[in-house]
């Protein structure tokens, strides 16, 4: 047999996604029913809608000519509490989560350890940033302190779950070598797991500054204080040019911060 | 990487001296920042309701346990409403996604100069826009409802989905869109053939990945007027009803986890 006559001449259509014919037309016909059954259930007050419009128009104008001088005060008081906020959550949850993540790595901890802090970190990451706000508000009274613990929580589960499951992908050969020297546990993790994983570490913590600073946004709607309690109040004064301040104040620093952590991280690795 | 000589050994060391102190100086000044941080973070602090705290907690725990579970018949609706709204952002965000995602990968934008930096702008700043604050404006702008929540889950997709897609766009095997353009396809067959096979399990992956996401985040829409369960939590909490809280807690818990579940399910069956 020649070659020409093995390699198939015609170009097939490669398999579908379900098999089953059957399969495929009722999951199909299932998502069309869906669609129906949500967009009837949803109900548009048209006459409130093209209210809105204008107010909408007036938004895009605030945007457009943003208004920074008349509530200066408020906003950067906002956005002093957010930024603060956003340092210190993120240095406290980075302290926290290291113990934590090292904890939670199959390869480091013994295994009464390793389910603590996996459920910690579960815990941390399954409550949403919002509903945690609403409870430490409840406990903490209001303002950035609340905000503050909040971030902190939720810096937790992010942070300890990457760098354990940093920590279990490390070359093993570079700890073989650390343990056959007889080091004690501090020294393998100081001499065959830190260097490792110290410049993926960094990369994230910048990562999860811009991420707590994007939070501190929003957590301020529930009374935790930050650049979201501001805007808050100058959507429900209908003050959009204000509002549309602080939203570019908001991009603006998200975008600095983006980038400067994209050449920081660059600069580590 | 210096070697210091000792009388009778040389010593290696990882960094010079000056870069040791160097590195020194950068620690200590970021904990001078985060002091500074600190001081003005908890000037306006009450410290006694902070130490109040634990009494707080348990008085706290003691009113939301146990929780109502009765309460559970008037939230199957806001539930639904809630899947609802993250079901058809997701669709609303992915249609506005796919074209802005093509106008900002390198290799299929008409022009790198004018059209991709503006495409790149909408994703940004749908990025750094949390959905809640989009609510918050469009609650304003065209009246409470499932439909400002669509919308806000819709804006707020855009940057995801267009930022994840744009970037497997980028990553194509390029020789695929050689053989095919070299038949004399126009533009359109060559995205049609060589472009979107390649990417279309990546586009359904970030698709439901990103719905995942969603079915989280509109859990709490309500808040601010947009529909969905957090309508109940926000009456909720405003009556200090904390058994119902506790209920609603657990409902949204639940269909976290359970889309969780579903999402790494289907991403499995997929890629």
């Amino acid at each position: 047999m020649t070659d020409a006559a093995v390699k198939p001449r015609r170009w097939k259509r490669p398999p579908v996604l379900i098999q089953d014919a059957r399969w495929r037309l009722g999951i199909y016909s299932g998502a069309v029913i869906y669609l129906i059954l949500a967009i009837s259930s949803v109900e548009v007050n048209w006459v409130r809608v093209y209210d809105g419009l204008e107010r909408g128009w007036r938004f895009v104008q605030g945007f457009l000519v943003p208004d920074f001088t008349s509530r200066w005060s408020d906003i950067s008081q906002g956005l002093v509490e957010s930024l603060t906020m956003t340092v210190t959550a993120t240095v406290v949850g980075i302290l926290i989560s290291v113990p934590i993540g090292v904890g939670a790595a199959r390869n480091l901890a013994p295994r009464p350890v390793y389910y603590v802090c996996r459920s910690i970190i579960a815990l941390s990451r399954a409550l949403q940033e919002i509903i945690i706000a609403i409870l430490f508000v409840a406990m903490f009274g209001f303002g950035p302190f609340a905000g503050f613990l909040t971030l902190s929580f939720a810096t937790i589960g992010f942070l300890a779950k990457l760098l354990a499951e940093d920590i279990e992908d490390i070359d093993e050969s570079q700890a073989e070598a650390v343990r056959s020297t007889g080091a004690s546990w501090l020294q393998l993790v100081n001499y065959a797991i830190q260097p490792q994983v110290m410049p993926r570490l960094i990369g994230l913590s910048l990562y999860r500054l811009d991420i707590n600073f994007r939070e501190s946004a929003v957590i301020g709607i529930v009374g935790a204080g930050g650049i979201g309690a501001t805007l808050n109040t100058a959507i429900d004064r209908y003050e959009y040019d204000s509002a549309g301040a602080i939203l570019l104040m908001i991009i603006a620093i998200v975008m600095v911060a983006e980038y400067s952590s994209g050449f920081v991280r660059k600069w580590v690795q | 990487m210096p070697i210091t000589k000792t009388s009778d050994s040389a010593v290696w060391r990882k960094r010079t001296t000056l870069q040791q102190w160097a590195l020194w100086g950068g620690w200590f000044l970021l904990v001078v920042f985060f002091i500074f941080c600190w001081q003005v973070m908890t000037k306006d602090t009450i410290w006694y309701f902070v130490a109040d705290a634990p009494t707080q907690a348990a008085d706290l725990g003691g009113r939301m346990f146990p929780p109502r579970w009765s309460y559970i018949d008037v939230l199957w609706a806001p539930l639904w409403d809630t899947l609802n709204i993250a079901t058809l952002g997701t669709l609303l965000g992915i249609a506005i996604a796919i074209p802005v995602a093509f106008l900002a990968a390198r290799n299929t934008t008409p022009s790198v100069l004018f059209v991709r930096p503006i495409a790149l702008f909408i994703i940004v700043s749908s990025r750094s826009i949390n959905s809640l604050i989009w609510a918050l404006l469009l609650v304003a702008i065209i009246g409470p409802g499932i439909l400002a929540g669509i919308v806000a889950i819709g804006l707020r997709s855009i940057g995801f989905v267009a930022k994840l897609l744009y970037e497997a766009i980028e990553e194509i095997d390029e020789t695929q869109v050689e053989a095919i353009s070299a038949t004399g396809a126009s533009a359109a067959q060559v995205v049609d053939y060589a472009i979107v096979p390649q990417v279309l399990p990546a586009f359904f992956g970030i698709s439901v990945f990103r719905w995942d996401i969603n079915i989280r985040e509109s859990t709490i829409l309500g808040l601010v007027g947009a529909g969905g369960i957090g309508l109940q939590l926000q009456a909720s909490l405003n009556v200090l009803a904390w058994p119902q809280v506790t209920m609603i807690f657990i409902v949204i818990l639940g269909t976290v986890v359970l889309s969780e579940w579903v999402s790494a399910k289907v991403r499995h069956a997929i890629i």
